[in-house]
């Protein structure tokens, strides 16, 4: 299985790149479907954006660590900030009727739509999404 | 990011939005329709047909501008968006926030 690692800044201007390049390693080589780039790009994209803004507080001190575990049947992808974390299970559903007119929180709906499984660490700072590979 | 707009005889404002609308420049597309508001424009169209890509900060920033729209007693109608981004509204339910139509012709032609 081959593995990629990559820091990112805790800048969301960094954001676009960070998934752009990490896609493009994930998916190199193989024959991937435009549907398998779309959900990793959102994925990736949402994880990121919740680790700098949310976690890391868009501390510049602080970095993400992006791991990416590739293999024939599935992309691992593990996105850790230096956050004090948080408890996915307060989160709440981002399309119920009191919800839909909020502006934020649907970053992780759109993970959990994107991702075949979705485990964050005790600490509530790492995420680990599993892509089954078509 | 860039921003076009097109504006209707019948006083439609036809917003083009070309490249991906997402945390880096959402506040842009907000501050454009913000601009047209206080301008006195209320009807609107905007258009992603040049638009790979929307993260939930740009959904989010799309659900903030129909709320002021609406507030002022106007109307958005969305269009053009790709099969994915499609999607998303229809996952997150914002399909039921929107109208939205497959090409700006036809969302004019729906006001």
């Amino acid at each position: 299985m081959e593995r990629i690692t990559v820091q990112v800044p805790s800048s969301i201007d960094c954001i676009e790149e960070a998934v752009s390049v990490i896609t493009r390693h994930c998916l190199a080589g193989a024959t991937a479907e435009p549907r398998e780039h779309f959900r990793l790009q959102v994925a990736l994209s949402e994880a990121l954006a919740n680790a700098i803004v949310r976690g890391n507080r868009e501390d510049a001190s602080k970095r993400v660590y992006v791991q990416a575990d590739l293999g024939p049947d599935r992309i691992l992808l593990n996105v850790t900030d230096e956050g004090d974390g948080f408890d996915p299970a307060t989160v709440p559903d981002a399309t119920r009727p009191e919800g839909l007119e909020q502006d934020g929180g649907r970053g992780l709906f759109l993970i959990h739509c994107m991702v075949d499984d979705v485990h964050f660490n005790a600490q509530g700072n790492s995420i680990c999404m599993t892509l089954r590979r078509p | 990011m860039a921003l076009r707009e097109t504006r209707q005889d019948n006083g439609v404002v036809v917003v083009h939005v070309e490249g991906q609308l997402v945390i880096t420049n959402r506040a842009e597309l907000k501050d454009r329709l913000q601009e047209r508001l206080a301008a006195g424009d209320r009807r609107f169209v905007i258009d992603f047909t040049g638009t790979p890509y929307i993260d939930s900060s740009g959904l989010g920033a799309l659900v903030t501008i129909a709320k002021r729209i609406r507030e002022e007693g106007g109307d958005v109608r969305l269009a053009g968006l790709n099969d994915d981004l499609r999607q998303l509204f229809e996952l997150t339910k914002l399909d039921t926030l929107f109208s939205i139509s497959a090409t700006p012709d036809q969302a004019l032609a729906a006001f």
